[in-house]
């Protein structure tokens, strides 16, 4: 694959002298080295950043892996880094970021960055530590025939009314469980819980330490509320994740979906699915909890990094060649692989239910350091709770126990 | 054989064995018996596209100079195995205590995680291998008595379910026995239940595990019985045929006694596999109703964002003494073998 | 086991067929099952509506216009460049079995006629070695692979698959080797012949079936590994079983799955003929490769 494009550039760069890019590339004859997952819009930005910036770089080398977040601490640690640049989401920059591998990126923005819109740097502690450029979240998808047959009056936008538009749903005999969820266990299953418990405006840690506070009251009510859901969702639940949550709602069995807005896309396109199910599936903001105001979903982004240990002369030639791709050209080119934050997206359907989420104010993933122990503590014993082998209590209570003792062996408490 | 030649035949596959094995589990050793050390964390103020929050990070300057003092991390001793993500002595002990049945007891020993795993792990390796071993001869006895040119074709399909990749065929298998799946709807008309999920109960969910494990490790026990049986005297049998013994006579007097090391071999390998079953968990998504020792490593090294190397450790130096318990009486009747051998 | 006698029809014979049969459709259903999916669509192979539309492609047609469909096949070899994959697996798998092989024979060798203690305190660590879970393994060499500039090429992984394998290699060939008997080579150094030409003219010459048996384990093993390959490979070296992960997708992202489906078909399809042709080694090997506890 790599070698083919190498060719490729190889030839363009022959035919046109290099003065003819439009692009900034910075210092030339850099070696530019890229760790990335494995999905459409981060091909997008690196093909972009390719054919950009590949013919003045002495080394473009890209590594698209399934394994990115698995391998990239360990990647990163030697002096010279494995890789100039990670292309990380959220919770992947503090895992790069607990252990010092990301660069403040300041003066870079400053000099290449004109073109960036604010909203798309992200700053920690007054540094910029990140360029992002596409967001996702959870949200909510309905189907507008189902809900109007079953009498089911406007849009449901609480928990609330969306436990009661079920309940007609299936007392009008149309689905016996209307609701798909992601819920499989594991990351899948914390992760509900965490827009849930955000949604009760719900707190993860005792402020300015590590402690996890998540056996209160609120945590209680957000387990109500997911058992509530869970009552109307496939007896399967707990082993289905987003492609099955997509096939069950392609397959026009079921009526009111909690999904990824990536998902959206590829749920409203022509493929797999009738047009019953397409034309009458719309997309909306997540729920809030009863006289709440806080939609319940985590938004999320992906963006670029650059690595500490690298000479400052590449870490200057990767930043100008990436951010050189994030351009209205290269939005156009691939509009609908993702919802993007770069200037000159044209939002369509399928990116509605994302940005009615993120205008509700909902809360973007949480960046704590430890997040991803309390995180995956949630995913491993909320389950026996939801089988009913457990009370909400003491499910929080083992949720916090597991917790505490990887929080202790990681060093944070 | 004099000590030098030993060396020079061995020393490729000792030295390889020794710097890629060997050293990594004294290392992994070392790595369980010591924690990170105290992060040292700072309140910051993050902004994103979505708004700003206040969070916590860490101070990567000051963890990194208390690193550099002692590269290992904080020494912990055994407490990692201790701990309620092992052993769980102090809760086990309460538990205990507060019991009044043994049912109540097991129940809360049910909510540990290495007890949970080990339930599991334990009862699919007692299921699992006697099933594989018990299948695999019957197989190869049956294409054994196959004309030859079937025989290949055979060999080749009955290798089929150890071929395809468990990363794809757990995938489409899985999809099978949904409840709208072809192995899944056709169950639930036979027994005429429609809410009939191979994937919701706790009971169905680890007969689907151990149906995928046998399936999964019979062609092992197939190819090596099947080779077994090609080495079986045939002046034997056809003696024993003369004398008037049925077919399962020479099988229970002739062809039995003679795969004996070979079943053992078999159960050796299939014992240690079982005890690791990782594969099949992951791919039918059972982690809410089974959980083994394997998967409880993966879920420390790769499921939090933090790799928790000590806990990985313990968990696994624990597979390997599990292991080493399992194989014990095979491994003296290896000791007795060794040194009747030598004798002679 | 083929005399005349057996060759008749007796009812435990029909027994014996109706069991094998049974066994293969078990074995082969999902097999032929998936073969036959990959030339639908993935709404029809994955059907949550009704697994009917799996064989009849109620979505294909709808889809593509045909019955069947290319589409996964050309996804995965032309835009995905799946044959790259195909070619390094091939280095890989190659390179490990002819490593192993040559490193357990040997080690096998001088472990089953080694007379002193420590050749059985070897055997056991070996199999101690082999109970060590390979995640844990492969989480340890991350770091000082990258620190040495090691990590992401081939020869990296193969000496790693060649290392993890090497206990079970050792310990087949091990029981095999006692099966020869000593006198042989023994003989043969009587004759003024060394350890090393004993091994070469009288051992290697029939030692080929258990070695065969031992390869044929060794080739499924770096065939399909996924922990090893997933996490030492770069983008340029991936094999295929990592390329096939990388077609499923994640959360968020949907996937390819049938362009999975259609490379595990194809990835399956060379073996087939490759078990064919070596048929008869295969079985021979087999017939001899018999091993001991």
């Amino acid at each position: 694959m790599l070698f083919k494009k190498l060719i490729l550039v190889g030839f363009i760069s022959l035919f046109f002298s290099s003065s003819l890019y439009a692009a900034d590339c910075g210092p030339n004859g850099q070696s530019i080295r890229i760790l990335a997952s494995d999905f459409p819009a981060i091909h997008a930005i690196a093909n972009s950043a390719e054919s950009n910036c590949a013919g003045s770089a002495s080394e473009f080398n890209r590594n698209h892996t399934t394994e990115a977040r698995q391998i990239m601490n360990a990647a990163q640690t030697p002096n010279p880094a494995e890789y100039t640049s990670v292309i990380v989401a959220n919770s992947t920059l503090v895992q790069l970021m607990n252990d010092g591998l990301v660069r403040p990126l300041d003066d870079l923005v400053e000099k290449y960055g004109g073109h960036l819109k604010s909203n798309q740097l992200i700053t920690i502690d007054g540094k910029i530590m990140a360029i992002a450029f596409m967001a996702n979240s959870q949200h909510m998808y309905y189907r507008t025939d189902i809900l109007e047959k079953s009498g089911v009056d406007g849009i449901p936008a609480t928990y609330d009314e969306v436990i009661s538009a079920a309940e007609k749903i299936r007392a009008a005999g149309i689905m016996e469980h209307p609701l798909v969820m992601n819920l499989k266990v594991g990351w899948n299953v914390g992760e509900v819980f965490n827009t849930i418990y955000l949604a009760h405006g719900g707190e993860f840690f005792k402020p300015g330490s590590a402690e996890a506070s998540i056996n209160n009251a609120k945590g209680v009510a957000a387990l109500e509320t997911m058992k509530a859901l869970v009552e109307y969702a496939h007896p399967d639940h707990l082993t289905q994740a987003s492609d099955d949550t997509q096939g069950l709602w392609e397959a026009g069995q079921a009526a009111i979906g909690f999904m990824w807005g990536s998902r959206g896309g590829v749920i409203l396109d022509n493929e797999g699915s009738s047009a019953e199910v397409t034309s009458n599936t719309v997309l909306s903001a997540a729920p809030t909890v009863t006289g709440g105001s806080i939609p319940g979903a985590t938004l999320w982004w992906d963006g670029i990094t650059i690595a500490t240990n690298v000479s400052d002369s590449e870490a200057e030639a990767t930043f100008a060649a990436l951010v050189s791709g994030m351009t209205s050209e290269m939005v156009a080119a691939n509009n609908d692989d993702a919802i993007w934050l770069i200037d000159g997206f044209k939002p369509g359907p399928a990116a509605a239910g994302v940005s009615a989420t993120a205008q509700g104010g909902a809360k973007s993933y949480p960046m704590f350091a430890q997040m991803g122990l309390l995180h995956n503590a949630l995913g491993a014993e909320l389950v026996d709770f939801l089988k009913g082998s457990e009370s909400a209590e003491q499910a929080l209570s083992d949720v916090e126990a597991v917790y505490e003792t990887a929080a202790k062996d990681a060093g944070y408490l | 054989m004099k000590h030098s030649t030993f060396l020079l035949f061995s020393l490729p596959s000792l030295s390889v064995m020794f710097l890629f094995i060997a050293i990594p589990i004294v290392s992994v050793f070392i790595q369980s018996l010591h924690i990170e050390h105290k992060q040292v964390i700072i309140v910051t103020e993050n902004c994103d596209p979505f708004g700003c929050e206040t969070t916590t990070a860490v101070d990567t300057e000051a963890s990194a100079k208390l690193k550099e003092k002692a590269p290992l991390g904080k020494f912990n001793g055994f407490k990692t195995y201790s701990n309620r993500m092992h052993f769980a002595f102090d809760e086990v002990g309460e538990a205990w205590k507060s019991s009044d049945s043994f049912t109540v007891f097991t129940k809360k020993l049910y909510n540990y995680p290495l007890y949970r795993a080990l339930s599991f792990t334990l009862t699919y390796t007692f299921v699992v291998t006697p099933f594989v071993l018990f299948l695999g001869f019957l197989v190869a006895v049956g294409v054994n008595n196959l004309p030859k040119m079937f025989k290949g074709p055979t060999i080749f399909a009955s290798l089929l379910p150890m071929i395809v990749t468990p990363l794809v065929g757990s995938l489409i298998l899985f999809w099978m026995v949904d409840g709208d799946g072809v192995i899944g709807a056709t169950l639930q008309k036979i027994f005429n239940d429609n809410s009939l999920s191979l994937k919701a109960s706790p009971v169905l969910t680890w007969i689907m595990l151990m149906v995928y494990g046998i399936w999964h490790l019979m062609p092992f026990s197939f190819i090596v019985f099947y080779a077994g049986l090609q080495t079986v005297p045939q002046e034997t049998i056809e003696a024993a045929t003369i004398d008037g013994a049925s077919k399962f006579q020479r099988i229970r007097h002739v062809v039995i006694p003679h795969l004996m090391p070979l079943a053992i071999f078999i159960t050796l390998i299939l014992l240690m596999d079982n005890f690791r079953v990782f594969e099949p968990i992951i791919g039918f998504r059972a982690e809410a109703h089974a959980t083994s020792i394997s998967w409880l490593i993966w879920n420390h090294l790769r499921e939090s964002a933090y790799p928790l190397y000590n806990a990985a450790g313990a968990t696994s130096m624990v597979t390997i003494f599990g292991v080493a318990i399992l194989l014990l009486p095979v491994l003296i009747r290896t000791w007795r073998d060794f040194k009747e051998k030598n004798k002679g | 086991m083929n005399t005349k006698i057996e060759n008749k029809l007796t009812p435990v014979r029909i027994i014996a067929f109706i069991f094998v049969a049974l066994w293969l459709v078990i074995a082969m259903f999902p097999f032929i099952w998936t073969l036959w999916g990959s030339f639908k669509v993935q709404a029809d192979f994955f059907s949550k509506a009704d697994w009917l539309n799996a064989i009849f492609g109620f979505h294909t047609e709808k889809q593509t216009g045909g019955f069947f469909t290319m589409d996964g096949y050309y996804g995965s070899w032309i835009e995905e460049e799946f044959w790259r994959a195909v070619i390094n697996t091939s280095i890989v798998v190659f390179f490990t079995v002819l490593i192993s092989l040559t490193f357990g024979t040997l080690g096998g060798y001088a472990l089953a006629r080694s007379t002193y203690r420590y050749a059985f305190w070897i055997l056991m660590a070996g199999l101690i070695f082999r109970a060590m879970p390979h995640m844990t393994l492969i989480s340890g060499y991350l770091q000082p692979f990258f620190a040495w500039n090691v990590w992401g090429i081939l020869p990296t992984t193969i000496i790693v698959l060649v290392a993890i394998n090497q206990p079970f290699t050792l310990w087949m060939l091990h029981s095999f080797f006692l099966n020869i008997p000593k006198d042989l080579d023994e003989s043969a150094m009587c004759d003024g012949c060394n350890r090393f030409q004993a091994f070469r003219y009288v051992i290697i010459p029939i030692m080929w079936p258990g070695v065969i048996t031992t390869g044929l384990f060794s080739f499924l093993l770096a065939y399909n590994d996924f922990t090893v390959t997933s996490m030492l490979l770069s983008d340029e070296n991936e094999t295929m079983i990592p390329a096939i992960a990388s077609f499923l997708g994640t959360v968020q992202e949907e996937g390819k799955v049938m362009y999975a489906v259609a490379a595990v078909v194809s990835a399956t399809a060379p073996l087939f003929f490759f078990v064919l042709f070596f048929q008869r080694q295969i079985v021979s090997g087999l017939t001899a490769g018999a091993v001991k506890g």
